[in-house]
Parts: structure tokens; C-alpha cells; sequence
């Protein structure tokens, strides 16, 4: 029994680690009566993989199948997508929508239903998952697809590990000719210069924002939009670049205001207009070069918030939800806009057409109640709150956010996953 | 194209291994007792260009079937380039303590079975005149220590056995590597808090890889482990017996 938190590093409880090195393994422990949840990397920011038991998934990492002619892979869902890109990109391949790190579990990111900077476009990793092994809470071991189970299957994707351990997935991968980007940048001087320059560049495959949180009127919601495309040519290679370590916790005074002021006139001042030629790895997974770097928010830890907001208003919402966070003077170290194309069939499914804004905040009393106030605005608003990024959502605004929340629960009751899966989030979210 | 036999191939460390000999077109044979793991890594071995993966299950302990199936089974082999032995578990300290059951089984598994294993590799190396012999201790083996002195006393007792084969063998071409890994992030440290020192088992098994293709004797890894366990060797007995580490 060893303290365990998500990556935001709140609240650390007491879990139980189990180990499975196989399948039958994997079914003897989804029947324990103490329930129990399956974890990968420990990425998701809350404590959705975290629970008194937890089965530990990153041993169960192994390629099934490979077709390099059509870009169908198989693999054990405790395989990273680190392991897979190193494999694929070589050979021409790449994921079909990629979250911001590449330290996360194949299992993990469609229990999240990732998406990516290209979500405009082509929606959810799950929406191009063409099967998935899972391990039930009766033991039982079924393949779910959009055919075979297909309401296992649009509830796994997206269900945050409730519906079963997912054993393996089966993904089309898709290709590319180059494993480097090709990286145009605009800078908007407020919010809604901004949220017109993801319209304009709508036709753009990937495309997201930095966004500064801390400037005021009129400059309020100012960001550099970051729009790439896979190069035509180039070297197709995967080069793991150096990483650097925060080798302990920061100080939390260090990440206070007067630093991000500066940090953020920095970044404004030295995005040029234009553009240039960036590697696969700094582009998609810029983080990633700093790891453990959940540590410079020291201790205490830190809370991503991580909201969308249908089109209709966003604005409005999104201005609110700035002045709001000055005006508490919390400030948050990481900003990220990026708009969303039409949600999926999947009942647990974060994305909806509209702009998603994701917020890091250091743990405080002050961001607390800071994000029960952006709660009631969000979910009056249409909107609703990443799961995946969740540490404290009431299980109110949940059922508000999500309301196809009943027919998930029934295709868990249907799936015997009841009393056998849970995290300490879902009991948060008031699901059996 | 190099023949690699990996003994105790579902280990996290040893599986890490076999995918960076697989992805250098070598040939792997993986002994190991979960006939399921060692399935599912003989598959993705040959997906990233393995030459050939054979695999042979059956409990590691039981040494005797061992080398009658590996008689039969190498009989017509080419020679082998290198061998990892790479098993081990990791006991409850408390449970040691007072379980002499407990303490046998760890004893055999961790010392006793091993050196059944390298008697018959070494044999064979010897007789080929090449190869690498290579296995897995710890640095838990360079010294006692009151958390985990159980697994070291196997783990120094495997040390000094590969120390005697390496004098051994080196007239015969045989070269023997001991390796001692630091702390690593495997299933068998799960319910460990880790700390900074933790290593990643892809990491340890590069490191693996790398001493064996120099052609090394000993292996810290991650490297500064080395240092470490210099500091840790030279502390008097008059002092190291009050410290907690």
C-alpha cells in the first residue's frame, strides 16, 4: 500500500498494486469483489486510475500485429504510444490523433477517448479503433467493435476504465510521408481575433492555441495560433530527443504571478509570424522534454481544468471565464484553446463542437473555488468538463455535462462491470 | 545475425532486451515458465525483425528438465552468441524472516536454480570456444543490508560464482558479464514508492545490450550505481551496522 495520485499530485491515497502478466491473470483479478481499476502510466491528471486496488497495465505491452501495407496495428493495451510511434514511424506511419504527451498507455488513451489538434477533422482516437480485447467483470473475455458489441464498445471508448480492463486494441494507423511538420504560426491580439483565426484556418489539419490567461482587457484572451501539416518530404525517422528532469519539488512560490506575466509577454513577443519546419516529437509532445515536470508545481500538486463550450456564446463564456481567473488572481501556467469538431456516438465522450480551454492551476483553497464557480458557467453554457483532467467534479454538474451518463450506466450493468470497476472519481461521480 | 538464449525471458528487463536484439535482426530463443507471456513476446519479437523466435516453457527451478529438453533441443544449433540469465523474485523481507519455507524457495529460485543454469552454459560456451555468458544480480549483492539481505546474500553469492567462471572460462573465448542493476520500475518493485533513483526497465535493458556487444565483465546500470555502491562498500562494518538504509 503506497500513496498513489494522477499526475496533478492532489490528494495522494493509499493503493494496492495488483500485477497480471497475462489474460487469464487479467480475468482472475476483474472478479475480485473489492473491485478495482485499471491503471497505465499515471497520466490522467485526477484520479480516475486511482482507487484502493489498481491493476498495473505498462507490463502488458506487447505488438500483436503489423500490417505495414495497410497500417493496421495490434497491440497489448499497456503499450505506450512512445513504443508505438517508435515502431511505426520509421516505416511511414503515424497515430490518427495523438494527445499532448507520448507517455501514456494505448489502453489508457482510449479509455479517455484522446483527441488531438486534429480533432476539427477527425474526431476521437476511438473513432479509429477498429476492435478492442476486453477482460469483463465476470471473467469473460470479449472482442468489441463498431459491429460486434457495438455498445461495449462506444461506452469503452471514453469510459475512463468502467466498462472492463481493455486487453488489447486494434488501431488504423494512418500515413505519413514525412516525420516532420510543417508549422505556420498567427498571433491574435485578444480573444476574439483568436477565436476568428481558428475559423479562418479551419481547413487546417492540426491546429491549436497558446493563449495568454493574464493579460487584461484589451488585450484580454491574446494567443498564437499553432497550425501545422504532416511535410510532404523528408526524413522519416523518430529521434527521441533529449529530456531534462525537474529532479524535485519546486518551491510553489516560484511559479507565482510576476513569472508568468513575464513568461507570457515573452511567448506573445517572440511567436513570428510564420512559417517553419518543426520534428514530429517537439511539435506534438512539447512537454514531454521536461519530465516529471508535474513537480514544478511543488508539493501541493495542481489541478488542470479542462472545459468545452458549444460555438453559440463561446465568446462570451470564454471572456467571463478570463476576467474571472484574474479577478480571483489564481494564476494559471498553462493555457491551451483549441476548437472542437461535432462530438461522437460515445456516451462518455469529452469533445462537442465548440472550443475547449485548458487551464493549469496550482492546488489552493483559491483555485478550488475558482473552478466550482467556472463549473456552474460551463455546464449552464452547454458545456462540460474533461474527465480525463478531473480531480473534484461534483457528480451534479457531471450528470449535467454528460447526460448520456444512464445509458452508460446500463451498458455497464449489461457488461457485469458493476461493483467490479471503479475509481475513486467514479464514486465521486456518483456511478455504481 | 547474433544467437541470443534468454533465460527468465518475461522478466521486464530481459523482455526489454529481446525487442533491441528482435529489432537488430537477431535470432532469440526465450526460456521462461509463462508459456502466455512468452508467446505474446515471441510475436512482437518477430514483428520488429526478429530472424527467428523460438520459445520452450516450464518452471526456471526445475533445472534437471532443463538441460535434458536443451540437450535435445540445441542439438543441431549453430553456436550461441550470447546468454542472458535473467530471473529472479524479489521476497517479502518479513516473510523471509520467519518462514524457513519461504527463505528456501527464494534461495533456490534466486541462487540455487541459476547456477544450475550457468554450470550448463558454461559447459556448452566452453565447448563452442565463444559467447557471451551474461546474468542479472543486483547491487543489493555488493553489501547486506537489513531491508533485503535474503535476496542479496543469493545475489552476492551469484556475483562471486560468475567471478569463478569468468576465470574459468576466459582461456576457453568465453566472455562473463555480471550485471548489476539499481533499483528498476518492474512488476516486482510494483508496490515500492519509487523515487528518483528508479530506473526504467527499457533503459537497464539497453545498458544489457550495449555491455554485451563490449564485450564487458561488470555492469552498473544506470551508471551511477557505481558510484553508489562504492561509497556503500566503503563504510566500516562499526558504522554501517547502525545505519538504516
Amino acid at each position: 500500500m503506497t500513496p498513489c495520485s494522477g499526475w496533478g499530485r492532489v490528494n495522494p491515497r493509499p493503493v494496492h498494486t495488483h500485477v497480471a502478466r497475462d489474460g487469464q491473470a487479467l480475468a482472475a483479478l476483474a472478479q475480485l469483489p473489492h473491485g478495482l481499476i485499471a491503471r497505465g502510466l499515471g497520466r490522467s491528471y485526477g484520479d480516475s486510475a486511482v482507487a484502493d486496488h489498481v491493476v498495473a497495465m505498462q507490463g502488458l505491452d506487447w505488438l500483436q500485429s503489423w500490417d505495414p501495407a495497410t497500417g493496421v496495428l495490434a497491440c497489448a493495451a499497456g503499450l505506450s504510444l512512445d513504443a508505438l510511434l517508435a515502431f511505426v514511424v520509421p516505416q511511414g506511419w503515424f497515430l490518427p490523433v495523438t494527445p499532448g504527451s507520448r507517455f501514456v498507455t494505448v489502453g489508457g488513451a482510449v479509455a479517455s477517448d484522446v483527441h488531438g489538434k486534429n480533432h476539427h477533422l477527425h474526431g476521437t482516437l476511438g473513432q479509429h479503433v477498429l476492435a478492442l480485447d476486453m477482460c469483463l467483470g465476470n471473467g469473460e473475455r470479449v472482442t468489441a467493435s463498431p459491429t460486434a458489441h457495438a455498445d461495449l464498445f462506444a461506452a469503452t471508448c471514453g469510459g475512463m476504465g468502467l466498462t472492463g480492463i481493455i486487453e488489447s486494441v486494434r488501431l488504423q494507423l494512418q500515413p505519413v510521408a514525412s516525420s516532420q511538420m510543417q508549422v505556420t504560426q498567427h498571433r491574435a491580439p485578444h480573444l476574439e481575433a483568436l477565436l476568428e483565426a481558428f475559423a479562418v484556418h479551419a481547413h487546417a489539419t492540426y491546429s491549436v492555441a497558446w493563449l495568454d490567461a493574464w493579460s487584461p482587457a484589451p488585450r484580454l484572451g491574446r494567443g498564437v495560433l499553432m497550425v501545422g501539416e504532416h511535410a510532404a518530404t523528408g526524413p522519416l525517422q523518430w529521434r527521441a530527443p533529449r529530456t531534462w528532469t525537474v529532479p524535485f519539488d519546486m518551491p510553489p512560490a516560484l511559479l507565482g504571478a510576476p513569472l508568468l506575466r513575464a513568461f507570457n509577454a515573452w511567448t506573445y513577443a517572440r511567436a513570428r509570424p510564420g512559417a517553419g519546419v518543426q520534428d514530429l516529437i517537439p511539435y506534438f509532445y512539447p512537454l514531454d522534454a521536461l519530465a516529471q515536470w508535474n513537480r514544478l508545481y511543488g508539493r501541493r500538486g495542481f489541478y488542470q481544468y479542462q472545459f468545452v463550450v458549444p460555438p453559440e456564446g463561446a465568446a462570451a463564456v470564454l471572456r467571463r471565464v478570463l476576467q474571472a481567473i484574474q479577478e480571483a488572481r489564481v494564476p494559471p501556467l498553462l493555457a491551451v484553446l483549441k476548437a472542437f469538431g461535432p462530438a461522437n456516438a460515445h456516451p462518455l465522450s469529452f469533445p462537442m463542437a465548440g472550443y475547449t480551454l485548458a487551464l493549469d492551476f496550482a492546488a489552493s483553497e483559491a483555485a478550488l473555488a475558482l473552478m466550482n464557480t467556472l463549473d456552474d458557467w460551463v455546464h449552464n453554457a452547454g458545456g462540460r468538463v474533461y474527465l480525463t483532467k478531473d480531480a473534484r467534479l461534483s457528480a451534479r454538474h457531471f450528470r449535467q455535462g454528460y447526460p448520456q451518463w444512464e445509458a452508460f450506466e446500463a451498458v455497464r450493468t449489461k457488461y457485469h462491470a458493476v461493483g467490479r470497476f471503479a475509481s475513486h472519481q467514479s464514486r465521486r461521480l456518483g456511478l455504481a | 545475425m547474433k544467437f541470443v538464449v534468454i533465460i527468465g525471458a518475461t522478466s521486464a528487463m530481459a523482455q526489454h532486451a529481446a525487442r533491441l536484439w528482435a529489432s537488430r535482426g537477431d535470432r532469440l530463443l526465450l526460456l521462461g515458465r509463462n508459456p502466455s507471456v512468452l508467446q505474446a513476446l515471441a510475436q512482437d519479437c518477430r514483428l520488429r525483425g526478429a530472424a527467428q523466435v523460438d520459445h520452450m516453457a516450464h518452471d526456471l527451478n526445475d533445472v534437471p528438465h532443463w538441460q535434458q529438453v536443451l540437450d535435445a533441443a540445441l542439438a543441431d544449433a549453430p553456436a550461441v552468441d550470447a546468454v542472458l540469465l535473467a530471473y529472479g523474485v524479489l521476497p517479502q523481507a518479513d516473510t523471509v524472516n520467519h518462514d524457513w519455507a519461504a527463505l528456501e524457495a527464494s534461495l533456490h529460485t534466486n541462487l540455487v536454480a541459476p547456477l544450475g543454469h550457468l554450470a550448463w552454459w558454461a559447459n556448452r560456451l566452453q565447448a563452442q570456444g565463444r559467447g557471451t555468458l551474461a546474468a542479472i544480480g543486483s547491487v543489493a549483492g555488493d553489501r547486506g543490508r537489513a531491508s533485503n539481505y535474503a535476496y542479496g546474500a543469493a545475489k552476492s553469492g551469484l556475483a562471486t560464482y560468475l567471478q569463478g567462471l569468468r576465470q574459468r572460462l576466459y582461456r576457453h573465448g568465453v566472455t562473463v558479464l555480471t550485471i548489476k542493476p539499481g533499483w528498476v520500475d518492474t512488476p516486482m518493485t510494483a508496490d515500492i514508492d519509487k523515487n528518483a533513483l528508479f530506473a526504467a526497465p527499457e533503459r537497464v535493458a539497453r545498458d544489457i545490450v550495449r555491455a554485451i556487444d563490449q564485450g564487458r565483465t561488470q555492469l552498473y546500470t544506470p551508471w551511477f550505481w557505481a558510484g553508489i555502491m562504492v561509497v556503500v562498500r566503503a563504510i566500516p562494518e562499526r558504522v554501517f551496522r547502525r545505519l538504516s538504509l
